[in-house]
């Protein structure tokens, strides 16, 4: 059995799957309900579910219209409270993006230190594990009370839940470099900076990488909360507006897209990781 | 007259237009100096042009008699061109309807998009910001809690509140007491009572024990007049019921999943559950109480003082937004401006039945009431003292209270008065009304025998 077949079976099985889960869900919201009889004055002022039996949740093909609609023009702007789907992924992306540079800025100094000085990571230790388990959110109201600037406060709230998975791998990969390693470069009297730079960093690279990759899924799964929160801008936001209209159409492909943009962050940090990755 | 007219013929006039040579013809000329008489006028421009002139005259004859003496003797017309002459009575006007340049021209103002709003939002789409001078972004916001941080942050100049949060933020009910004010009431009515479409034969209050009930908010009016319609009914909100604090727009998505029996909520909420066939209007709350304040267009008292034109021409903008929304010609036209995504976002047939007022109540009949919502700017200090009667009822104000003292710092109803004089409208002459609720009458002098006279109230 070559690789090349298993590949082809697995993305066949993939494509039945797919269609099985549409064929389900277009069966599922049928409008089946039962439809009173109405005067056509009042089925004027009423809504699809009421007159027709529609049901409350779309059909794939709902989905689908609206999905086309909004690829057709992702960047439209018709004020500040209704903009096309691609401006409030960049918002969201943007926001992200500043939260978790933030965050990596300090989280892997401050792993590096912690890491090679055990008395530093002792010491440490008891705040990071209360602070790490608080859900970001809880910071929310904390943020917008002291930052008071609803935006900054969203990119806070980032980087307080993207810090502790980075922080502690970082540390964890830096205390665990091979013993003999340090050693050796300890013989060569190479100086502490040096032996940081290029015997620490490139050991424990791909541990640091893999808390990157975690923090950054945690961190595109919190804006979306976060902005349904603030508001203002973002996907979070539009959401938040749909779900506020009752749109489940909107919602859906809201979903669909944060699931795609997720993926897509998560496979770049996976590539870095690759690239770092080293055979021992 | 004409380039080419005989200027040698007797019977012509060399002056073309009229005695003062500010209109084109006499007839002009005289349309001008009826303006300058007290009678209803049109347009906004004239109605600032005899605010001034009135202004004017009252200057230069401060008695009265002497005033007519002199119209009398030279007629208004020719009194117009002699004033003219030397007071550049345009100039002033124009200069009136600005009253000094606003100290900030960029405003963000927040809303929650729901229809108590209207006013606020539509003043964008329609224009009413811009012709005051002023470049107003209309930020749509997650909820009452997130609207009130960000103005207290200040990221919003100005916001749309229920019209019991700036009494609550003054006093520092759940929040840092920051002196906030009121210089506008957003809507009066346009609330209702919706219960589930299983709850249809289920119209007696004195049946709902053990029901749940969601409002928006616990400092708004849907709070108290829930209350207040359920403890008049023999039913105690705190006891009998389970009050719940839901965000509008999931009030309609808890409803048809059977989390809550009925809400007390602003509209298109009520009318969206109606137009989704999940619920039924059991009550609009114009039949709790017929004139009630809902929401208010609400700033820090440091915004006031720190941008005081600014302010100003917001207020103008809101006033000439609400009074134009208080025709019922209008309402289409509004319904469709306001109902976009970037505003309202909600079908334009369900805001047009709310603010038309023939909507479908959701037992199969269509209903007409013109003043379901209504709109009426003055923000009377009464309201004000009744709403602290019901929070002082309800447990949230705890000891004593001056109500008068509060409504009149955060009701500004004396400024709203001048204003809308300037304005050319006529404000009642008091800022305290007594009115019925439920048909029980509120004297807003004797706040704490009101309050005595309720059976039910939260013990203290």
């Amino acid at each position: 059995m070559t690789t090349s077949s298993l590949r082809l079976r697995a993305g066949l099985v993939s494509i039945v799957l797919l269609a099985a889960f549409l064929g389900i869900w277009h069966l599922a919201v049928r409008s089946t309900a039962p439809v009173a009889t109405m005067s056509p004055e009042y089925a004027k002022l009423m809504g699809l579910t009421a007159t027709q039996g529609k049901s409350a949740m779309p059909g794939p093909f709902d989905v689908g219209v609206k999905l086309w609609e909004h690829l057709k023009r992702p960047f439209y702007d018709n004020g500040p409270n209704d903009k096309g789907l691609g401006i409030q992924l960049g918002y969201s992306i943007a926001r992200v993006g500043a939260g978790y540079l933030l965050a990596v800025l300090v989280a892997i100094p401050l792993g590096f230190l912690i890491g090679m000085s055990p008395l530093l990571s002792q010491a440490l230790d008891p705040f990071i594990q209360v602070l790490k388990p608080i859900s970001p959110l809880a910071w929310m109201p904390l943020a917008l009370y002291t930052i008071k600037d609803s935006s900054i406060s969203a990119i806070f709230v980032i980087f307080i839940c993207s810090i502790w998975p980075m922080l502690l791998n970082t540390v964890f990969g830096v205390a665990s470099v091979r013993k003999e390693w340090i050693n050796v470069a300890r013989t060569l009297e190479v100086g502490t900076i040096r032996r940081a730079f290029t015997v620490i960093l490139p050991a424990a690279a791909p541990t640091i990488l893999t808390g990157m990759r975690i923090s950054i899924g945690i961190a595109w799964l919190v804006i979306v909360a976060a902005e349904m929160l603030v508001g203002g801008t973002g996907i979070g936001y539009f959401v938040w507006n749909e779900w506020n209209n009752l749109s489940i159409t909107n919602v859906i492909i809201a979903i669909l897209l944060i699931g795609i943009v997720g993926m897509l962050l998560d496979q770049i940090l996976a590539r870095f990781t690759r690239m770092v990755t080293f055979p021992e | 007259m004409a380039t080419f007219d005989d200027p040698f013929d007797a019977d012509r006039s060399l002056q073309s237009g009229c005695a003062c040579g500010r209109h084109r013809s006499a007839s002009e000329h005289e349309q001008a100096a009826l303006a300058l008489r007290c009678e209803p006028v049109e347009s906004e421009e004239k109605r600032y042009e005899g605010v001034v002139a009135s202004a004017l005259m009252r200057a230069m004859f401060p008695q009265d008699l002497a005033r007519r003496a002199f119209l009398k003797s030279v007629g208004a017309s020719t009194a117009l061109a002699a004033l003219s002459q030397f007071f550049p009575l345009q100039t002033a006007t124009e200069v009136f309807a600005e009253t000094g340049a606003p100290e900030k021209k960029d405003l963000k103002v927040g809303f929650i998009p729901i229809t108590c709003a209207t006013p606020i939002i539509m003043a964008a789409p329609l224009g009413f910001y811009a012709k005051h001078g002023l470049n107003v972004e209309v930020v749509k916001t997650a909820g009452w809690a997130v609207i009130r941080d960000k103005t207290i942050n200040k990221e919003y100049d100005a916001a749309h509140m229920l019209a019991p949060m700036p009494l609550a933020i003054s006093l520092g009910l759940g929040a840092n007491a920051i002196p906030f004010a009121v210089p506008a009431i957003e809507n009066i009515n346009g609330q209702g009572i919706v219960l589930a479409t299983k709850h249809k034969d289920k119209r007696d209050p004195k049946d709902w024990k053990g029901l749940k009930f969601a409002i928006p908010f616990d400092y708004s009016m849907h709070n108290y007049l829930l209350r207040y319609y359920l403890a008049e009914h023999g039913v105690d909100p705190d006891t009998d019921v389970q009050l719940r604090s839901v965000p509008p727009p999931e009030m309609v998505a808890n409803l048809r999943a059977d989390n809550i029996d009925g809400f007390l909520a602003p509209d298109n909420i009520c009318q969206r559950a109606i137009y989704d066939g999940v619920g039924f209007m059991h009550l609009l709350s114009k039949e709790i109480w017929d004139g009630h304040p809902c929401c208010s267009f609400a700033a820090s008292r440091e915004f006031i003082t720190t941008a005081p034109n600014s302010f100003a021409a917001l207020t103008r903008a809101i006033v000439d937004a609400t009074a134009y929304a208080s025709k019922a010609e209008n309402r289409k036209q509004i319904a469709e401006a306001i109902a976009p995504a970037n505003y309202i976002n909600a079908p334009v047939t369900v805001l047009e039945q709310v603010l038309t007022g023939t909507y479908a109540d959701g037992l199969g009949g269509v209903k007409t009431d013109e003043k379901r919502v209504d709109f009426d700017p003055f923000p009377w200090q009464s309201f004000a003292v009744w709403m602290l009667t019901q929070m002082k009822r309800w447990g949230q104000i705890k000891g004593d209270v001056d109500y008068k003292a509060v409504a009149e710092q955060v009701y500004l109803a004396t400024d709203t008065r001048k204003l809308m004089t300037e304005m050319g409208l006529t404000p009642p002459a008091s800022s305290y009304k007594s009115f019925a609720v439920m048909g029980k009458n509120f004297d807003p002098a004797k706040p704490e025998d009101y309050l005595a006279s309720f059976k039910i109230r939260k013990a203290s």
